[in-house]
């Protein structure tokens, strides 16, 4: 019941239980933001924080996220780590091959926008968010398990608050 | 009348985003059904010109960088950066100091090889040990962040000695962490050194011959895998290896099962330098005071420290001024990754990805 009680919902109880009037779209919203599953895409150093957030002590699955390796299966990705301009064209294309609809977390310095490497460097990316749209940013370098546990919270956050024209 | 089967060699890439590449490689492999004929690997995904970036930055800003040249072991890279500079200025770093650097750096690469011992078997499709591997890890993250601050990027070994000393509750939490750790490496022997599957997968596949291990300059764990008894920390020591009792774990056969036993056992005698560092712990300094805008001797210097993937080498050029003229930094990975394309040729693409993980191999080692 503690799941009802979350969502804007018409209850009448009929004898041996009750009946639910809710709106496909808080229902959908709520399944989908809860069962986030993300794209195991680590290029670097951030990727190691990721992998220590979905172990033991953090622990990504109470969030309902499970890692799945085919974008195709996936509906965030979580950019961990430096997109370099050869990496660039692949990070494009392995957002496009997911399926709608798709969100993308920024993790680390480095998506959002160089981090270290943003002076006298010529070879990375600076900002993920140039060549795919971002939905939430986490700082860090590399940002604490708890940083991207809260980035992925407010992700589901976003999804709550969509309509489903918007989905898209 | 029976019509010749007629067959095709194919070109398929694994990677860049592979969830076995370890960080983003691309294999190039040609397959005779699912045996693999040729394999040509594709580097400079990870491309980040750190070795150039150095050159514009002052040697204190550069150690931050070398954390991001290998971030598994960055205690390391700080090390073999600082044991360069410190080589061409003739610095002597205080006792204290070097305890602190040699307890940190065997911590880390304990923390490399969990990595390694969880990783490994997730590529072999075993979930299970990945989640007891970083339950440990994360006890000596809780060690380096109340040293330092950080869990992953530390910037602590710096030029002349270590950034902060040890707080008063760092030696009980390490204690106490060694004292359960030799049962915890039980656990993970028990879930994988007798386990058939394992055996099925590792025992006897991508053999490295002692001459190979000469023939492509391989260091480190996968080496002595092979039963090549060199280890910079025994043969060429540094800092104050020289003091401390550990043995150095052999392979026989050079299969991805040794190198996999290697390394566990190479955790065990970490933990024995760790303790023995903690036992023998002077008081005194942690640093020598250098100045920020610190001039080394001009002149070159290459010098090397026992990583937990093989030699991690800094060759750095000083032109006598604030910034280096030049850094190389060498990592392991790079001579590992030449290896592979000669040790899966004939083998199946199961074995590949056995292989690839078993050298640990990780990638901005390799594109810098
Ligand atoms: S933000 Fe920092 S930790 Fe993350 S990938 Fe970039 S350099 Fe590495």
């Amino acid at each position: 019941m503690g799941l009802i009680k979350k969502l804007p919902v018409y209850t009448e109880h009929i004898p041996g239980g009750s009946l639910v009037t809710t709106s496909v779209n808080s229902v959908l919203t709520m399944a989908q933001a809860k069962s986030l599953w993300y794209l195991l895409f680590g290029t670097a150093c951030c990727a190691i924080e990721l992998m220590a957030t979905g172990a033991s002590r953090y622990d990504f699955d109470r969030l309902g996220m499970i890692f799945r390796a085919s974008p195709r299966q996936a509906d965030i990705m979580l950019v961990a780590g430096t997109i370099t301009k050869k990496m660039a064209p692949r990070v494009k294309r392995i957002y496009d091959q997911m399926a709608q609809p798709r969100y993308v977390l920024a993790m680390g310095g480095c998506a959002i926008g160089g981090g270290p490497f943003y002076y006298d460097c010529y070879s990375v990316l600076k900002g993920v968010d140039k060549i795919i749209p971002v939905d939430v940013f986490v700082p860090g370098c590399p940002p604490r398990p708890e940083a991207l546990l809260q980035g992925c919270l407010e992700v589901g956050k976003k999804i709550r608050t969509l309509k489903l024209d918007e989905w898209s | 009348m029976a019509e010749e089967l007629r067959t095709e060699d194919m070109t398929m890439n694994m990677g860049p985003q592979h969830p076995s590449t370890h960080g983003v490689c691309r294999l190039v492999l040609t397959l005779d059904g699912e045996v693999i004929k040729d394999c040509q690997p594709v580097i400079g995904f990870l491309h980040r010109s750190i070795e150039k970036m150095c050159e514009n930055r002052t040697y204190a800003q550069c150690i931050p960088l070398m954390d991001r040249f290998e971030y598994c072991t960055s205690m390391s890279c700080n090390w073999a950066f600082c044991l360069a500079a410190e080589k061409l200025s003739d610095i002597k770093v205080p006792e204290r100091g070097e305890y602190l650097r040699v307890i940190m750096g065997e911590l880390n690469r304990i923390a490399s090889h969990l990595i390694f011992v969880g990783v490994t078997p997730m590529d072999c499709g075993a979930l299970t040990p990945f989640l007891y591997t970083f339950r440990e890890r994360e006890r000596i993250m809780d060690l380096f962040e109340m040293t330092c601050g950080q869990r992953l990027t530390y910037n602590y070994i710096r030029i002349g000695g270590v950034a902060k000393d040890i707080p008063p509750e760092f030696i009980p939490k390490c204690r106490e962490f060694l004292d359960i750790f030799e049962e915890k490496i039980r656990d993970y022997e028990k879930l994988l050194v007798d386990n058939p599957i394992w055996i099925a997968r590792n025992k006897g596949v991508g053999i490295i011959t002692p001459q190979l291990v000469y023939d492509y300059c391989i260091s480190g764990p996968s080496a002595r895998a092979s039963g090549v008894n060199f280890d910079i920390r025994k043969n060429d020591p540094y800092s104050i290896y020289d003091r401390f009792d550990f043995d150095i774990p052999l392979g026989t056969g050079g299969d991805c099962y040794d190198r996999f036993n290697v390394r566990v056992n190479e955790m065990r005698q970490s933990a024995r330098i760790v303790a023995q560092a903690l036992d023998h712990l002077p008081d005194g300094e942690i640093r020598v005071k250098v100045p920020l805008k610190f001039k080394p001797n001009p002149g070159e210097v290459y010098s090397r420290r026992e990583n937990s993937r093989g030699e991690m080498g800094v060759y750095l050029v000083s032109d006598g001024s604030t910034k280096p003229f030049r850094i190389r930094a060498r990592g392991g990975s790079f001579s590992h990754l030449q290896a592979v394309p000669h040790i899966v040729k004939g083998l199946k693409i199961a074995d590949l990805v056995a292989i690839f993980a078993s050298m640990d191999i990780i990638m901005p080692e390799i594109d810098r």
